[in-house]
């Protein structure tokens, strides 16, 4: 088995002096096991895991309720030769994706554990925690591309601003995450107190696809298919864009920063069009908004590329990205799962090197001041 | 005799169970709904003096809009210029958990649009309201129907139980086959569950947003569940639904079909091309970019002609002026979207009556 995927083209860049070096958004490392957590994670917390385990609004204890395309959402080339999961060997990950694609830097996504999805908030936050601290000490201070992300559960709020002072202290993070699918929509007012930490810190606030919310995956009920369920992804990024800017966030919060990972892009030109229609219409029900929700998206929103659509007519591709915006995207790749975009061949239709420049590396760097 | 111009969404209101429906409920439903008082089913999707539910010259000085038939026609056909109308009738039958209820109210709503409205204009035709709380009672109003056939399709909303792909609505899928009735799912909830994954919103305007995400949900379960293998023959029209989300999610749907198609055999075809084959959707509102090049790309994008249904959503408002066509549409889908697709799209509509 081949660990790399044949690179023709990537090696003639390799050679040109003006290559454009890669900002990958969305990096999946992995732990080994959950005992790598050990170091981090108070005995009472590893008596618990070991005891009780994750505990979610999901059916299943060791599987995910629909049944992925391939054993951990991986590439089938991804798995380390030393043995473990995708992503969880460093000197793996440099050779097969960072070094090959030039990556400069990139943001660290955690999903181990169902991070935001735990129902015991405690114990979320104790392995949030841990895995914090994991990231500096496996990732980040082995290897200086690699960026970590505060990660924290918002529906203790008091535990997550606790753990964003902790990090934020550090001045290693550069990102503050989320849960995309915690216990109300990401407007609500219960969760302002993080916005406004995060403002004040001038981290960005991500949100990455995932995790169990407990609501069904669509308005219409529970779908039998992963195919559907894979989709919902989308669905569920459109509905918390339109939380998070119906319900002011931008307008009481207007320095912070939204990054969507993970949610593809393609809908974000209908949602931002589906919005503005009816503002004239239920003004009178937000009169908090001052302004057209797509200037709020224009202003305080970022998006990751990956999943990129593919139209069949490149032009098609070409509207879309003007719709949404050149200054909104950020490339990802989303290594090592199965639906990982390879930036040499993820967008099928022509960009200037300007519009490359941004999209691949300009934007991040500004966003995240790397 | 002007041009044939099918306004396939329209509203009639219903006022309530004790008044409008009690002449077409049966001796026992008569007695329930007076003795405990079971009124007031208006959805809970569209409360009635919200602005969206009633543009502000479509309101009668008493009652909700879209109560009054005179009112009706002057706006749908003078105002509109509609020589047909679809009468989509959204009072709350669709979300009553009792099945008898919900059967019974749905059978009094289709006997008091025959009687009432249908036979007194030639011009209207209407939905079944179907209980799809039990399919096996919808099947009975279908087949009751059917003989009538100024009744063009069948009316479910869009966020239910179950999504509508599952296996046990296929009896429903195999008589809207037989019947030539296009199953039409309209914006709407029955509230069993939130309107997103994300859970409960704070505003009607988030949940009136969601709605397309509901569509969306609802099209993939159709296709992925086989819906369309099983019955070639079924056409689904979207209704209030918006159009600009269309081309994205089907390139989404497209892409995601190639990566995980192993697991459902039976769709053998690309979505984007199922959907183009079986999927209608009604042209208010138009959800589209402001601008004439923006419509004309987001129209080609979709890549059909067919799809395409003229709509005006009466009462409701969606717009404002005399024409309910949306701007900026390229003139080979204004040709088609209001007499040849509707007709293509209801086969029914046909007929005389």
């Amino acid at each position: 088995m081949s660990d790399v995927i044949d690179r023709p083209q990537l090696e003639r860049e390799a050679s040109a002096s003006t290559r454009l070096r890669i900002i990958d958004c969305d990096i999946h490392p992995s732990l080994h096991a959950h005992s790598d957590l050990n170091p981090f994670l108070p005995k009472r917390w590893q008596e618990h895991m070991k005891t009780y385990g994750s505990h979610l609004r999901t059916p299943y204890i060791y599987t995910t309720p629909y049944p992925r395309s391939s054993p951990l959402i991986a590439r089938r080339d991804a798995w380390p030769p030393t043995g473990g999961p995708p992503g969880s060997d460093l000197a793996f990950m440099r050779k097969q994706h960072l070094d090959p694609l030039d990556v400069e830097f990139g943001i660290l996504q955690v999903l181990d554990l169902f991070i935001f999805s735990q129902q015991n908030l405690e114990f979320g936050a104790a392995i949030q925690r841990a895995i914090n601290e994991w990231q500096l000490a496996n990732w980040c201070q082995r290897e200086p591309r690699l960026k970590a992300s505060i990660l924290v559960g918002q529906d203790d709020t008091a535990l997550a601003l606790a753990e964003i002072e902790r990090c934020a202290k550090t001045g290693q993070y550069v990102q503050i995450n989320v849960s995309p699918r915690a216990n109300e929509p990401l407007g609500r007012r219960r969760y302002w107190p993080i916005y406004e930490r995060a403002q004040e810190l001038d981290l960005p606030l991500g949100i990455h696809v995932g995790g169990y919310g407990g609501h069904a995956p669509t308005g219409g009920g529970w779908p039998s298919y992963y195919c559907e369920e894979h989709q919902s992804n989308a669905h569920t990024m459109a509905a918390q864009l339109a939380s998070l800017v119906i319900e002011g966030i931008p307008e009481r919060f207007p320095r912070l920063k939204i990054v969507f990972i993970e949610g593809g892009f393609g809908w974000i030109a209908s949602a931002m069009w589906r919005m503005d229609r009816y503002f004239d219409r239920f003004r009178s029900e937000v009169p908090h908004l001052k302004r057209r929700p797509s200037e709020y998206v224009r202003e305080h929103f970022w998006f990751t590329t990956q999943p990129i659509d593919e139209p069949d007519e490149a032009r098609h591709l070409r509207s879309l990205i003007e719709w949404v915006g050149v200054d909104r995207l950020l490339f990802s790749s989303d290594y090592p799962h199965w639906d990982f975009d390879d930036p040499r061949f993820a967008f099928k239709t022509p960009l200037t090197e300007a519009e490359r420049a941004k999209i691949f590396n300009g934007n991040a760097r500004a966003l995240y001041k790397l | 005799m002007a041009a044939t111009r099918i306004d396939c969404d329209i509203h009639p209101a219903v006022g309530g169970t004790r008044t409008t429906l009690l002449p077409y409920l049966d001796d026992h439903w008569k007695e329930q709904v007076v003795s405990r008082a079971i009124d007031g089913l208006d959805l809970t999707s569209y409360p009635p003096s919200m602005p969206l539910s009633g543009r502000p010259d479509w309101r009668p000085p008493q009652g909700k809009p879209g109560s009054d038939l005179a009112m009706v026609q002057r706006g749908a056909f003078d105002q509109l210029g509609a020589s047909h109308a679809i009468c989509n009738v959204l009072y709350g039958a669709h979300a009553v958990f009792d099945p008898y209820m919900a059967s019974s109210f749905c059978k009094a709503i289709n006997d008091w649009i025959a009687a009432e409205w249908l036979a007194k204009d030639s011009r209207l035709r209407a939905s079944i309201v179907v209980p799809m709380q039990a399919p096996d009672l919808a099947i009975e109003e279908i087949e009751r129907r059917a003989g009538d056939h100024r009744f063009v399709s069948i009316l479910v909303l869009a966020q239910g139980e179950t999504l509508l792909g599952r296996r046990h609505f296929w009896p429903v899928y195999q008589a809207a086959e037989k019947h030539k009735l296009p199953l039409a799912i309209h914006a709407g909830s029955q509230y069993r569950g939130a309107p997103s994954s994300i859970g409960w919103p704070s505003y009607r305007y988030e949940y009136y947003f969601a709605e397309a995400q509901a569509f969306q949900a609802q099209i993939l379960s159709l296709i992925y569940e086989g819906v369309f293998g099983k019955f070639p023959g079924l056409k689904v029209v979207l209704m209030e639904s918006g159009v600009s989300w269309l081309p994205a999610f089907m390139w989404r749907a497209n892409k995601t079909w190639r990566g995980v198609r192993v697991e459902v055999p039976w769709v053998e075809r690309e979505p984007a091309a199922i959907i183009r084959d079986h999927i209608r959707v009604t042209m208010q509102p138009f959800d589209g970019p402001p601008d004439a090049a923006g419509v004309a790309d987001v129209i080609e994008q979709i890549g059909s002609d067919r799809m395409f249904l003229f709509a005006s959503d009466y009462p409701h408002w969606q717009f404002d002026g005399d024409d309910a066509m949306p701007p900026h549409l390229p003139d080979q889908i204004v040709a088609r979207m209001c007499a040849d697709n509707p007709l293509e799209t209801f086969p029914r509509l046909k007929l005389d009556s």
